[in-house]
């Protein structure tokens, strides 16, 4: 956690350095003013020395000032050493994650990577906020306050040496079991919103079976636990402040017996022993402290944790070494003996085994099959979302893992089968394909998917705004959006992955007549389910489980392969009567 | 736009009835006011104690601790009095916290569970209105802080009042002279606090709206994180990033500067007040023969006096956000639950085939039977989600059991809609909707619905096994009748190739599971339920033409004679349907089987070959 906390702070190491040197400045001043006390006390008041009353009086009130100011200046430049740590770490995290592959992303969830890049960097930058004010000013005044204790009376400081690690051993106990439990609350809680989450989700279900009671008593379960667990750490937690205090009045009071004594003997005085039951307090307080920003630290190490798992992910796709070598860009696309699996070298059976496929540029080709056939992994490897486990994807006879990964995913344009746009206007959505792109790049763009006619009725047209990713827009809108950001690429290799399953049959084939029309050069591969998706295609590819289970066009295919005679019978009866 | 029921970002806003909220609030943390009694006495006592023990110093300093006196065993006796004293008071302490928690756990422990229930009982149109992460805020931020406020703010505000009382009293007491300077150190504390409390606020709201523009971006592109690689646009949403995570960092900065200086500042001022409370009280002491005791101790009241004002402005905050989380959850509580009047319920009939009746009360508290045949009419059904904005207009169709009855029509024409009405999950506006002769306001709801089986548009599965979920559609099922479900939805062959065939664990609404896997699962589910009536909302639209083919002989055992709605984009779906019903802006535009209706040559003509949008 110490590397990462010195590798993030760049740029603001001055200001963590200083804030603490102010705050230990404040703790020196603060340290001081008992002492003064106590001279006060013991030699101004018995002498009647009401000038030197007041003049100490005024050096402790200057004391006071020039601590609160060094207290200000730590507590400046310790936020902004904070902050300034928390900001480049996001940012470091955020980069980091832009280089993750799709099997990064499956592995760690979106979810996971959002809560990470927000909570766990937070409670991090929490932790230095505190740590920086308590883990350097907190064991300076327990230092501090120690020394000037045996200072002032080292016989009377042995008292310390039987309440100090009592009360360490009372909180160490204490919070040893709390830690503990906080694990178990924290898991109960995630129960809690898990059924929760569900519930809402699927509430429709819930009211149309009529399952409200199931539902009740689930979460009813999920509550008592919740609770049992917050109890079972509420009344460890509660016993600490009860016990702190005891020690620290246990103390005073062995401190006023023993010091008393020794007043009484004349070898202390009234004003010595008042300071040094102050110092006690400073000094018991301080351990305390100490204690409980260790359970900030706690805390914060597992935060440190999930996000060093995100840092030490070593992407699997990295950059490929043909940078300078790389042919025009044509469009050719060769799968050699390809086999895949998601979870590489783990269980789990091949998606795909064994394809050879070789598609020359410039054509349209259509991928059909079943539902979890492999038909998006297979699309999936060619701008390497993920790798291939054995084989080779080569594009333009270049291996895809040769190529700089932004350089083929240039090449390579892909609609994906969830549709994603971001905050925005249509425009700026648009411009993700190419920021370059001339007001008539973007009219004919959008023209080609079809989008046109709908964009301008909108109230602003290509300035209309998308909230949350366009939920004001319905599904083949968006996919005509996706589609139109993709050409607007122009890449050599446009893949559609069911992109298409909510546009209408005429819009589709509107668009599929644009392709032809302006994508002649450009090699297209297609995924749909609908025979009319696919009837026009140059080639069509049936997978069947992993492997392809035929090739050819409509005509061909029709002809000779059952498979396709039956999805083809399964969506044409009764059309053609 | 934050609308009024939306959840909070800062902790700042103010509860709007005040008195109303605390009082309910108050009903969940005890019924009995016994055990608050219980916890004001130990307060009590432990504040007296803290305040009493160190005020029995002064006299324990007075008589004890000089030079010249030899009276240890009074000393000691003394001091035992006192560990007497503080031992009582670290006693009540702890019964008091231990207490205080167990109270508010199992206070918010009730609030949670009414809420829930609460939530169960709201019709759509509320879940609807309201997006499911603002819901779960009332769960998780709005309960947590309700539980802090009942746990420590309430307790903390009496006892720092207690003390704060207390401590004034006793200084007034010790030196009324000295307390005058305390007062206006006091009085400077209180400005600054002012002064700087307001800064931090309106710079904690930047802050937080900052933070809310910089973790919407991180959200957007994380989960959008496919296409930013796709486009390779990496380094344009780093950089977009990086304007908001600066521009977060300037924020929390500010906001959090004059956070942190409360602390040096306020800290700093007691040192002063100590200071010159120390050389006034020398002084007076020199002048007026102010006692040593007494100084000893007033200089440790005054260095705590500050801090139940500190406390007091700390847990108000707190206090005031959780009240403000407590009228927004009771406002969830307090919302109107589905309309629910119907006496008729549904039961089976006596004799062997069990066959399932209505049982419609009469006047004289005799029922009468009514056989379940599934026979739905719509008459002049005119509905709307938002008023003023008619969804269905008109509508009159009906559909005698055992009949096949689909909709079809463009993305929001009303198909679901109208399925949504029949079970009641909308209220109509006019207009009648009658099941069996029986107008379905007179159902029970529960009855209704459990007469209805539901494959819905988006299918959701629950964290459970596959055969959990397939029984969720009939609690009673055993596991053969549920894996014959499977069967008849045909998922019974991809569910035995799961890694634990039927206990397969499904999580995360079924992540793990195709999107198709996921859809015969709700069939199987429905199938399951056997009911009378049976609603498909795009069903299929998420499996292959081809798996479809498949589940076809399945899906037909689903519906033989049932009346059964279907709504279907895909055209092959509804072909051989008993009616066809086509909608257009809420409106029938066209009945009839499929061949009088392409016979017609009118909208479902063109919507079958393809001359017409379905978007």
């Amino acid at each position: 956690m110490l590397k990462m906390i010195r590798r993030h702070l760049k740029g603001y190491g001055g200001q963590a350095v200083a804030g603490p040197v102010f705050m230990v400045l404040e703790v020196v001043c603060e340290m001081i003013m008992p002492l003064i006390m106590a001279r006060i006390v013991d030699q101004a008041i018995p002498q009647g020395d009401t000038g030197g009353i007041f003049r100490m009086g005024a050096a402790m009130v200057a004391l006071a000032l020039l601590s609160m100011f060094c207290g200000v200046m730590g507590a400046k430049l310790g936020i902004n050493a904070s902050q300034g740590f928390g900001a480049n770490l996001r940012l470091a995290l955020f980069e980091k994650i832009q280089t993750f592959s799709f099997a990064d992303i499956d592995r760690f969830s979106s979810a996971s990577l959002i809560t990470r890049t927000t909570n766990d960097v937070n409670n991090m930058t929490i932790m230095l906020t505190m740590g920086l004010r308590i883990m350097v000013r907190t064991p300076m005044m327990l230092l501090s306050a120690l020394i000037i204790a045996v200072t002032i009376n080292a016989r009377l400081a042995l008292v310390l040496v039987v309440i100090i690690p009592l009360m360490t051993l009372a909180i160490a106990g204490i919070m040893g079991v709390g830690i503990r439990l906080f694990g178990l609350v924290q898991r109960r809680l995630d129960a809690l919103n898990e059924v929760l989450q569900e519930n809402l989700v699927a509430i429709r279900v819930v009211k149309a079976f009529v399952r409200r009671d199931l539902e009740k008593k689930k979460f009813q379960r999920s509550n008592d636990d919740l609770t049992d667990a917050f109890l079972r750490v509420g009344m460890r937690i509660v016993a600490l402040m009860p016990i702190m205090t005891v020690c620290m009045n246990g103390a005073t009071v062995a401190v006023l017996y023993l010091g008393g004594r020794m007043v009484m003997g004349g070898q202390f005085d009234l004003g010595s022993l008042q300071a040094f039951i102050s110092y006690i307090a400073q000094i018991l307080m301080s351990v305390m402290m100490v204690a409980m920003s260790l359970l900030q630290l706690s805390r914060a190490q597992a935060s440190a944790r999930r996000i060093q798992e995100v840092f030490d992910a070593t992407s699997d796709i990295q950059d490929g070494p043909a940078g300078d070598r790389l042919p025009r860009p044509q469009g050719r696309v060769e799968f050699r003996d390809v086999s895949f699996r998601y979870a590489a070298g783990g269980e789990g059976d091949d998606v795909l085994s064994h394809i050879d496929l070789d598609i020359p540029a410039g054509r349209f080709v259509a991928i059909i099959g079943g539902t979890g056939v492999g038909k998006s992994s297979l699309v999936n490897l060619i701008p390497r979302f993920y790798d291939v486990t054995d084989g080779a994807v080569l594009l333009d006879g270049v291996d895809v893992r040769d190529y700089p990964v932004e350089e083929l995913r240039r090449r390579v344009g892909m609609v994906l089968q969830t549709n994603v746009l971001f905050t925005g206007t249509i425009r700026e959505n648009l411009l993700w394909g190419d920021p370059d792109a001339t007001e008539e790049d973007l009219v004919r763009a959008a023209k080609d998917a079809q989008a046109y006619g709908f964009i301008m009725s909108t109230p602003n047209g290509f300035e209309t705004h998308l909230d949350q990713g366009g939920v004001n827009l319905s599904g083949g809108q968006k996919q005509r959006l996706c589609i139109a950001r993709a050409m607007l690429k122009k890449p050599a290799v446009l893949i559609l992955d069911d992109s298409t399953s909510a546009v209408d049959s005429a819009t589709e084939a509107a668009i599929r007549e644009s392709f032809h029309r302006n994508l002649k050069d450009t090699t297209v591969i297609i995924i749909a389910q609908r025979i009319s998706s696919v009837r026009y295609a140059d080639e069509i590819v049936i997978l069947e489980d992993d492997h392809v289970a035929g090739r050819g066009t409509h005509e061909e295919l029709l002809a000779s392969n059952p498979i396709y005679q039956e999805i083809y019978q399964s969506q044409q009866e009764g059309v053609e009567e | 736009m934050p609308g009024p029921g939306r959840a909070p970002r800062g902790g700042y806003q103010k509860p709007k009835e005040l008195g109303k909220t605390v009082r309910r609030l108050l009903g969940y943390l005890t019924r009995s006011p016994l055990p608050l009694v219980l916890v004001l006495v130990c307060l009590l006592t432990s504040v007296a104690a803290n305040l009493g023990g160190s005020y029995m110093l002064r006299d324990i300093i007075n008589r004890f601790v000089w030079s010249g006196c030899t009276d240890v065993a009074g000393l000691g006796l003394a001091l035992v009095g006192l560990i007497v004293v503080y031992a009582l008071g670290a006693v009540a302490a702890y019964v008091q916290s231990a207490a205080m928690v167990r109270l508010a756990q199992r206070g918010v422990n009730r609030l949670r569970r009414d809420l829930f229930d609460a939530l169960q009982d709201l019709p759509l149109s509320f879940f609807d209105q309201h997006p499911h992460g603002e819901l779960m805020s009332r769960f998780t931020n709005d309960a947590d802080n309700v539980q802090m406020a009942l746990e420590q703010s309430l307790v903390s505000l009496v006892s720092s009042a207690l003390m704060f009382v207390g401590l004034v009293t006793l200084m007034l007491v010790i030196n009324w002279r000295l307390f005058l300077v305390t007062l206006a150190v006091l009085a400077l504390t209180t400005a600054l606090f002012r002064l700087i409390g307001g800064k931090s606020r309106r710079y904690y709201q930047d802050q937080q709206t900052a933070l809310g523009s910089l973790n919407g971006n991180i959200q957007e592109v994380i989960e959008g994180l496919r296409v930013v690689k796709a486009f390779t646009h990496e380094e344009q949403a780093t950089a977009d990033f990086k304007v908001r995570n600066d521009a977060y960092r300037d924020a929390a900065s500010l906001a959090g500067f004059f956070s942190g200086i409360i602390g040096p500042v306020s800290h700093n001022l007691m040192n002063m007040s100590y200071a010159l409370t120390a050389c006034f009280g020398g002084v007076l002491s020199v002048l007026q023969g102010f006692d040593l005791g007494g100084l000893v101790v007033y200089l440790n009241y005054s260095k705590q006096v500050g801090q139940p004002i500190n406390q007091v402005s700390q847990q108000m905050t707190a206090l005031l956000s959780a009240l403000a989380g407590a009228e927004r959850i009771f406002a969830v509580m307090d919302a109107q639950p589905e309309v629910d009047q119907g006496k008729v319920t549904l039961v089976r009939a006596e004799g062997e085939a069990r066959a399932w009746c209505w049982s419609v009360p009469e006047a004289d508290g005799s029922r009468r039977l009514v056989p379940l045949r599934g026979d739905v009419r719509f008459e002049e059904v005119n509905f709307s989600y938002v008023p003023g904005k008619r969804v269905l207009k008109n509508i009159s169709l009906y559909a005698t059991p055992g009949q096949k009855i689909a909709f079809v029509g463009s993305t929001g024409a009303g198909k679901t809609t109208i399925t949504n009405l029949i079970n009641r999950f909308y209220e109509i506006e006019s207009g009648r909707i009658t099941y069996d002769g029986i107008d379905v306001r007179d159902i029970a709801k529960d009855d209704l619905r459990a007469s209805l089986g539901m494959v819905l548009q988006d299918t959701h599965l629950f964290t459970g096994t596959v055969m959990e979920n397939i029984r969720y559609g009939r609690l009673d099922a055993t596991d053969q009748e549920c894996i014959q479900a499977a069967k008849t939805a045909n998922a019974h062959s991809f569910i035995r190739r799961l890694p634990q065939g039927y206990q397969t664990m499904v999580t995360g609404d079924g992540a793990n599971l195709s999107q198709g896997q996921r859809q015969l699962l709700a069939i199987a589910r429905a199938a399951v339920a056997d009911p009378p009536v049976m609603i498909l909302d795009e069903a299929t639209s998420s499996i292959d033409t081809r798996t479809e083919k498949h589940i076809e002989a399945g899906m037909d055992a689903l519906m033989e004679n049932r009346t059964v709605f279907v709504i279907a984009h895909r055209l092959s779906t509804v072909r051989n349907s008993n009616c066809i019903v086509v909608l257009e802006h809420g409106q029938v535009e066209e009945k009839g089987d499929h061949d009088s209706l392409l016979a017609q040559k009118g909208r479902y003509y063109q919507l079958y070959t393809g001359q017409f949008q379905l978007d």
